[in-house]
């Protein structure tokens, strides 16, 4: 490859919640998770620009930092990767410093470590848009000459600046070439170094930098009432109630909507295809299955709205300010808080959050729990057995009865959680947890359009699983209850004849004492692929059974009992009912002792809890 | 004076770190925890100003420091010596 054409790698480095990420994904075009609030990226990920005199670049996001002198396993990465011992990669030829411009004193600092490194550096004052309008007044060329580094503004939010900051590259390329054969130079500063290099920091700060005429107000207003003791946690309950109420109520008439839909499509298929394998197929498998877990779309869209306006917002901080003390009553560091919210979503990217945490038992407890906060796959198996089996009316003249046990089965998977914790750090692994620190950022007003295509890029993911996932689990299980056929002159329903009928009453004697029926088991081991599949699984098995007249949510009404649905309610709360969530365990601690630890002691809790429930409501309900 | 003596609306100026005696501090060594608060600012002379305070045990605590705001419990604010003198406060007031 000629000289020329050899991209140059870029790395951004700075501080949490800067702006890198927002910076990648402008140069980039990629997609990656912004939000505000400190440890959103946790991972190295790479992306391709192209610089004005076009020159091929590849730029490196990094979880953001505070020194180069890495606690946790985020910070480890961005070491690593800025000092090229990350397992063979070279170090990157030019480091752009990212830089909240409203916020510079901290930056600083890092940058007069990074310059030690002795790759050509650039500093980026990102969020310039921001700092106009509080009139901060910063001397660019002096804060240059002072760091002894190019500069330049950025608004990454609005793609502003981009192009100044490519022509740096162009012109640090020369000297990028003549230093990438340079070894590196970077060594922990110790207590005293750190104090001199705050002293030169503030310094050129003072010098070059004047505080702002208009200063944010705005935030210390708000924190006076959402970290306020008192008002600030019943606000944060409130939230999390209107939330789960919201995924309830708003979303029913685009879900009956879609039911309807399929509903009469499936209807067509039976009226216009002849009898036979094929219409069973298309309307069994395909439409019962896959549609019975595609109505759930709108509760998903609502949930991810909530969740990405409250992350944009800067709320995520605060809450983990005020489930601080909870935390830690359960031996969780405080920050474990946002990677359990994170797990509201999925646990797959709450896992992955957890490596914020430096204290390895910190993590490693925070990584076991986490997949009982309810992640957004047990939102379909949920809503269908409440739609069945809770009556649809208002309590307290505001609250639905549906809404509030919904909130109830959130309440008690966090709970769960907490205690889970409780039990390994104060009784299996007692230990002093570690500091929390944490940076409380500014709020952000959110802009709308970010919000939307972020709901729309999870709606995109949950139909993406829906065409693969859960498609593929349907038509396994649409197999697996027609074949074989029953043969000549048997009793009862064919389905019983089945692989999934055998496979079902097989599992019967275990699940049995816990109110499942042959059925609901048959629903169970596809749904490890994904916990949605239960859903599509039980559509296409009632709906071979040809029991599924009226809908799923009827057919449930009728065939379960009311111990049997609260039961499997209950199984659902703990049951690690999915492999994605293991393997991600396995990636994060680096091999099968934990995932195994994970699924036996969830799949213990699910028994116990399902057993435990099962009895305690047949004594209730008869 | 400690950080951790403070309550809600406590201004003044950071006068710097003492990790004896302190319970990270074991786990940690004295250095790293003192590292930890400097790198995130609290480093002689920063201005600060208690925002608010939990609400089982007054934990953890919000402080503004300087231009930005962060939260921390009161076991590491233990370790922050402070000046809140009226001059020091006076100095820390916006
Ligand atoms: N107004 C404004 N907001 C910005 C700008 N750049 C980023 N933001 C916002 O700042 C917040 C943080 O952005 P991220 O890109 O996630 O920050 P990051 O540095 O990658 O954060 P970590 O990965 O946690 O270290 C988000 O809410 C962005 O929308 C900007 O130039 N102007
Ligand atoms: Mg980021």
């Amino acid at each position: 490859m000629s000289e020329a054409a050899r991209p140059i790698r870029i790395a951004l480095v700075g501080n949490p919640n800067t702006g890198k990420t927002s910076l990648f994904n402008a140069l980039t075009g990629a997609r990656q998770k912004v939000a505000n609030y400190p440890g959103v990226t946790v991972e190295r990920k790479e992306g391709a620009a192209v610089t004005p005199a076009g020159r091929p670049v590849r730029i490196l996001d990094l979880p953001g930092t505070y020194s180069l002198r890495a606690r946790s396993p985020d910070e480890v990465v961005t070491r690593d990767v800025v000092l090229g011992r990350l397992n063979g990669e070279a170090a990157p030829e030019i480091l752009v410093c990212v830089a909240d411009a409203t916020n510079l004193r901290l930056v600083l600092r890092l940058a007069l470590e990074l310059k030690q490194v002795g790759r050509p550096l650039v500093l980026a004052l990102n969020m310039f848009d921001i700092a106009e309008r509080q009139g901060i007044r910063i001397d660019l060329e002096g804060l240059s000459r002072a760091l002894g580094i190019p500069i330049v503004t950025t608004v990454a939010v609005r793609k502003r600046g981009l192009d100044t900051l490519l022509a740096q590259v162009d012109a640090l390329a020369g000297q990028a070439q003549g230093a990438a054969a340079q070894p590196l130079a970077w060594r922990e500063p110790s207590a005293t170094e750190l104090r001199q290099a705050h002293r030169d920091a503030e310094r050129i700060l003072r010098d070059h930098v004047k505080p702002p005429l208009r200063p944010d107000t705005w935030t210390g207003r708000m924190d006076g009432l959402l970290l306020h003791p008192v008002a600030g946690t019943i606000i944060l309950f409130a939230i999390l109630f209107l939330m789960f109420q919201a995924v309830f109520t708003w979303a029913t008439p685009a879900m009956d909507l879609i039911d309807a839909g399929f509903t009469a499509l499936g209807d067509l298929v039976k009226e216009t295809l002849p009898e036979g394998l094929l219409q069973s197929f298309l309307a069994d498998g395909v439409i019962a299955g896959v549609g019975s877990v595609l109505v759930f779309l709108p509760q998903i869209l609502i949930l991810f709205f909530f969740i990405i306006f409250l992350e944009d917002f800067g709320y995520m901080a605060r809450a983990a300010f005020l489930m601080d003390r909870m935390m830690g009553v359960a031996g969780l560091h405080g920050r474990a808080f946002i990677p359990l919210l994170s797990s509201f979503a999925c646990a797959i990217p709450g896992i992955m959050s957890a490596r914020v945490i430096d204290n390895k038992r910190d993590r490693l407890t925070t990584i076991l729990v986490a997949p009982l906060t309810t992640c957004s796959a047990r939102i379909p198996v949920y809503t269908l057995v409440i739609a069945a089996f809770i009556p649809d009316r208002t309590v307290w003249g505001f609250a639905s009865l549906q809404g509030l046990v919904m909130f109830g089965l959130y309440a008690v998977g966090i709970s769960s959680a907490l205690i889970v914790a409780f039990v390994i750090r104060r009784l299996i692994w007692r230990s002093a947890s570690d500091p929390f620190l944490i940076e409380l950022p500014s709020y952000k007003l959110p802009d709308l359009k970010n919000v939307l295509r972020g709901v729309l890029t999870r709606g995109q993911i949950f139909l993406t699983r829906a065409g693969t996932t859960i498609f593929a689990m349907m038509v396994l299980i649409w197999v697996l209850a027609t074949f074989p056929a029953p043969p000549p002159g048997a009793v009862g329903p064919a389905i019983d004849y089945s692989f999934a009928g055998m496979i079902g009453h097989a599992m019967l004697p275990v699940l049995a004492p816990i109110g499942f029926s042959w059925e609901m088991a048959v629903a169970l081991v596809p749904g490890m692929a994904a916990r949605e599949v239960a859903v599509g699984a039980l559509g296409t098995v009632y709906s071979i059974a040809g029991e599924n007249e009226a809908g799923l949510v009827a057919t449930l009404a009728a065939k379960w009992s009311m111990a049997s649905a609260l039961a499997f309610l209950a199984w659902y709360v703990f049951a690690p009912q999915c492999l994605s969530t293991l393997a991600v365990v396995k990636r994060e601690t680096n091999g099968w002792f934990w995932p195994f630890v994970m699924f036996a002691y969830m799949t213990a809790l699910a028994y116990v809890a399902a057993f435990a429930t099962f009895r305690i409501a047949q004594a209730v309900f008869g | 004076m400690r950080l951790s003596d403070l309550g809600r609306g406590d201004r003044g100026v950071v006068r710097g770190i003492d990790t004896h005696g302190h319970a990270d501090a074991a786990e940690l060594g004295h250095e790293e925890l003192e590292r930890r608060l400097l790198e995130i600012g609290f480093v002689e002379g920063a201005h600060f100003q208690v925002l608010q305070e939990g609400l089982i045990g007054r934990d953890p605590m919000a402080l503004k420091l300087d231009d930005m705001r962060v939260a921390l419990r009161r076991r590491e604010a233990g370790a922050i010596l402070v000046d809140v003198t009226a001059e020091a406060a006076a100095e820390a007031s916006p």
